[in-house]
């Protein structure tokens, strides 16, 4: 077996040492009647080849994003992802090292998470941010029971611009705790009015822009509301490329803010791994979530970096602690921050701009497409519309002629009275030929 | 270009000769600024065409202010992080011996597969007919994960290890709530050993913790467990083989007197490595378990994740399992991502998921009937599915039968070679895949667990777990997985009996000063915590400003 080094005589050599007659002897502990005789039914080892065979013919059953003229968004979002990014995170000393706990041969990692850490803060334009969740929305169920730590209360308000499926994830963690949960009613057009739920009771209100309907919102009023109320303001993104053209959320009044960092430096992956970004104001520092990696000296006084304010984290506080979170999304991280380094100001500015100026013309197209109306009057680069008939289906139709048009509203609100209307996301990796196949197709689609 | 930043006011760098240089590097390991130093907000390594312009849609809330991100050309950026990447130890470059992290050889075949644009590049929410593959590639591992473990269903979306027990233990409580005992049974059996994740997602879940004691020989005592049921626990966490590196004997036991008392049995997964092909948590009585996809099978821990905790499932867990999940009916597999829509397809009843494989009459991978929620946005770490899957049909049956042995067997020879110098808290006995070391051999020597790892760390070793588990006085974990060869092993062994006899003959020199020969020295941990500095700003200059020795 090509993975294991010990050879029949070593293995023999080794048993001596130890002083047993065989292999079993080691696995004496466990129950008799338990132990496993024969092997189980699994097939036997495989050589390279056959292993590859096997998983390229399963991979050659998907049809891939970048094969057709492809929209979709909903919280995962195709970017183009520089050469560089992932030829530098399989670097060996960045993918196959631990958590950093032993901090003088893990300067690397630690200097690449502390760098991460002050992108992410500048993005969002909040005091700090730790190094990094699973995905953004773990990152926002984490972010209302720290709200609920801060402010005592335990009553989560949940904009119906939220994700639905981050809604999901708050609610299925609260209903574990008792906490209680408020969650409007899906808000297509951003009219919700947030700040008349905000009261005495309230620990926090989460809002998302652009939200799940690709509508902005200014969250400023809200947060005004909230302090108000002594409630705290979670403010939530889904694509990170949108901060490049839109107003930071900390700079609107947000007391803490989460995202998904998948857009930058990540491929779409079938969902996963991603990168929740997780970004407070300093007061909060203590009551964070998560590994923070911070700066100080080595017995040199040499500058140097490490993981710090542990007391916060499982492994001291145990059934105290702020999360239980251990293992994180280091490597999504460090993908993020390479492709961020990359793009740097100037980039990140351009790539949002191509991202709205595509989105503004596919949606130029769209009002053109009889019986298809764009429903958004404010959008970054995802638009919600309403279709003739039952978005699934017209979504399917688009798939037998080549375009992934979208997701359909009801994959996510199944139930609603939703199932006319389509999300569709469009990022720079979308060609001005691609926009109009989408159209073309979309007209022949609800024409019949 | 001289680099200006990252390096101290005084030109105090000594090499190990006691050499100065100019630039404060060391030959090959060379000082690298902060891009915040390096980088100029009018650079980037991206090319990208400035669209036509534009009336934007943006509403009240387009960005006015400046970002503050500097940007690098592709050459500076690729030079910057090499640099950062070789200031870092990792597996490839050496025996990673962490005990409980199961730092296992990364085979390059399962980066290649994972990036697979058939993999990578799809979407989770595309139509299920686009992504019949990836769908029947999550189906294939649960299978493996199900046979491997003997029990009846697998929740895939949990994301880490973490993440898994979080589903397991809303799993017992959903089952609580359906017997209408959530109230009443609050109370979770935590062994002292067991790692800090158990207690934090216990109470996160709303469970109290209550800390079982170890008996002398470091394992659980069913007459302690049995001690403490009542109608008021709800569950025990406990780690099979345990963060002590042994094996739970009373398992069976204690599994039965907590399913006896009306409780659940949460196994603790992260060491499944020791015992995979040996025997099946399902036939010891485990209701839930989270397997470490990133330890167990091998995906790249990225210096510290992505990991990946799918849960399996006893058929006393399987209804609750959380949302989404895979049924295969005549249409084939269907991803089911909606609570509701289980019931309304449970209504099909024969229209269910075949049995694969695990008990008679089981369904596969699981009904879940009274799916408790959900977990996360999609539907978990793909990424990691097709590494952790070729990285098991790679292996096989009879590879990972003998990947458990060899770790094992490792474990075993490190302890008997080191048993006559370093002190076991629990006496000399058979170990599993991984052996613990106290500090009693230390005392009075004036050296500590700490300064013992530090040393290794010159001799250029990564240092094993230490002060992990609690129950062991300065602890020192030491788990060498199946990767090692017997030479590499030796060494590791020769260069411990070294620093050992140091230690014995009163050398503390080589201990309290190391590490000298790292990139960085002994970091002052206390400063970091009291004024914590957790991103670069303009005037954080309060440190030692650097420059080059004039
Ligand atoms: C015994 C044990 N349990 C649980 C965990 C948590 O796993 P993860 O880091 O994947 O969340 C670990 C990881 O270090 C562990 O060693």
């Amino acid at each position: 077996m090509r993975y294991l080094p010990l050879t029949s005589e070593d293995r023999a050599d080794m048993l001596a040492r130890i002083g047993v007659g065989s292999i079993d002897d080691l696995f004496a502990e466990i129950p008799a009647g338990m132990r496993l005789g024969d092997l189980l039914d699994l097939p036997r080892h495989k050589g390279e080849l056959e292993v590859e065979r096997l998983l390229r013919g399963l991979a050659s059953q998907n049809v891939t994003a970048g094969s057709v003229p492809f929209f979709l968004g909903a919280g995962a979002y195709k970017h183009h992802i520089p050469a560089s990014v992932d030829h530098l995170i399989q670097r060996s000393e960045f993918l196959t090292s631990y958590t950093p706990y032993q901090p003088e041969i893990a300067q690397g990692t630690l200097q690449a998470i502390f760098e991460f850490q002050t992108q992410v803060a500048a993005l969002t334009a909040m005091d700090v941010a730790n190094a990094s969740m699973y995905d953004g929305s773990t990152a926002t169920a984490e972010a209302v029971l720290m709200a609920h730590r801060i402010t005592g209360r335990r009553e989560a308000v949940l904009s119906g611009g939220l994700h639905p499926h981050y809604a999901e994830v708050v609610r299925t963690t609260s209903r574990m705790t008792g906490d209680e949960v408020v969650t409007l009613a899906p808000d297509v057009l951003a009219r919700e009015d947030l700040c008349a739920c905000v009261t005495e009771a309230t620990s926090c209100v989460v809002v998302q822009s652009p939200d799940v309907f690709g509508n902005l919102r200014d969250i400023a009023p809200l947060a005004a509301r909230c302090r108000e109320k002594g409630a705290l303001l979670i403010a939530v993104f889904t694509e990170a490329v949108s901060l490049g053209l839109v107003k930071p959320p900390g700079e609107m009044g947000a007391d803490i803010v989460v995202g998904e960092g998948q857009s930058i430096g990540n491929p779409l992956g079938f969902g996963g791994p991603y990168v929740g970004l997780f970004a407070a104001r300093q007061q909060y520092l203590r009551q964070m979530p998560g590994r923070l990696c911070g700066e100080t000296v080595d017995a040199e006084g040499r500058r140097a970096f490490v993981l710090t304010l542990s007391t916060r984290e499982q492994h001291i506080k145990r059934d105290k602690a702020t999360s239980n979170i251990c293992t994180n999304s280091g490597l999504c991280a460090l993908a993020f921050a390479i492709h961020m380094t990359l793009l740097g100001e100037k980039g990140l500015r351009r790539l949002a701009s191509i991202n709205h100026a595509h989105t503004i013309d596919l949606a130029d197209r769209l009002e053109t497409v009889p019986g298809v109306e764009v429903l958004n009057e404010t959008f970054f680069n995802e638009l919600t519309i309403r279709v003739p008939g039952d978005a699934a289906d017209v979504v399917e139709r688009l798939a037998a002629r080549g375009v992934l048009g979208g997701v359909p509203v009801s994959r996510l609100l199944p139930g609603q009275g939703l199932d006319d209307l389509v999300l569709v996301a469009v990022t720079e990796t979308v060609s001005e030929a691609d926009r109009a196949a989408f159209v073309e197709r979309l007209e022949e689609v609800v024409r019949c | 270009m001289l680099m200006t930043k990252g390096r101290p006011a005084q030109a105090v760098a000594l090499t190990a000769e006691g050499r100065r240089t100019f630039t404060s590097n060391r030959g090959l390991s060379i000082e690298e600024g902060l891009i915040f130093e390096i980088g100029r907000p009018e650079v980037t390594g991206v090319d990208l065409e400035e669209p036509a312009p534009f009336e934007h849609r943006l509403g009240a809330c387009e960005r006015e202010s400046a970002i503050g991100l500097p940007g690098l050309s592709e050459p500076e950026a690729v030079r910057h992080y090499v640099r950062l990447s070789q200031k870092n130890y990792s597996i490839d470059a050496g025996i990673y011996p962490l005990g409980s992290c199961t730092m296992k050889h990364n085979p390059r075949l399962d980066e290649a597969m994972a990036r697979l644009p058939g993999f990578a590049d799809i979407h989770p929410l595309q139509p299920q007919s686009t992504v019949a593959g990836a769908l029947e590639l999550i189906h294939e591992l649960s299978r493996w994960l199900v046979v491997l473990t003997g029990m009846e269903a697998v929740a895939m979306s949990p994301k880490a290890g973490a993440h898994g027990e979080a589903c397991g233990m809303m799993a017992i409580k959903a089952a609580l709530l359906a017997r209408g005992e959530a109230a009443t049974r609050r109370i979770v059996l935590v062994p002292e050993s067991a790692h800090g994740t158990n207690p934090a997602t216990a109470t996160r879940i709303g469970f109290e913790v209550r800390s079982v004691p170890a008996r002398a020989d470091g394992t659980l005592d069913v007459a302690e467990v049995k001690a403490r049921l009542d109608d008021s626990v709800a569950a025990i966490m406990l780690t099979n083989p345990n963060t002590c590196g042994l094996f739970e004997r009373d398992i069976a036991l204690i599994a039965e007197a907590v399913h006896e008392a009306g409780g659940y049995f949460y196994c603790d997964g992260a060491n499944l490595n020791a015992i995979m092909g040996k025997c099946r948590p399902g036939d010891l009585g485990v209701d839930a378990m989270h397997i470490n996809l990133h330890k167990t099978f091998s995906t790249p821990h990225g210096g510290g994740g992505p990991g990946a905790g799918p849960v399996v499932l006893s058929s006393r867990l399987a209804r609750f399992a959380p949302v989404p999940f895979l049924r295969r009916d005549e249409a084939g597999l269907q991803l089911v991502e909606h609570a509701q829509e289980a019931l309304d397809h449970d209504d099909l009843g024969p229209a269910r998921s075949k049995v694969v494989s695990g008990k008679p009459g089981s369904t596969f991978p699981h009904p879940a009937l009274e799916a408790f929620g959900r977990l996360t946005a999609f539907h978990g770490q793909m990424g990691m599915f097709v590494r952790a899957l070729a990285y098991m049909l790679s292996h096989g049956a009879d590879g990972l039968r003998q990947a458990a042995e060899d770790a094992v067997l490792s474990a075993n020879y490190i302890r008997a070679s080191l048993r006559d110098l370093l002190s076991q808290p629990f006496g000399d006995h058979a170990c599993m895949h991984e052996v613990l070391f106290d500090d009693h051999w230390l005392k009075g020597a004036g050296v500590s667990t700490l300064d013992f790892a530090k040393a290794m760390i010159d001799e250029g070793f990564h240092p094993m777990t230490i002060y992990f588990p609690l129950v062991a006085h300065g602890a020192m974990l030491i788990e060498p997985t199946e990767s090692e060869s017997k030479a590499s092993l030796d060494l590791f062994i020769a260069t411990i009996r070294d620093l050992a006899h140091s230690v014995r003959d009163g050398d503390t020199e080589r201990f309290q000063h190391a590490p000298s020969l790292a990139p960085r020295r002994r970091l002052d941990e206390t400063r970091a915590a009291r004024t914590p500095v957790l991103k670069w700003t303009k005037q954080g200059a309060a440190l030692p400003s650097p420059s080059p020795r004039r």
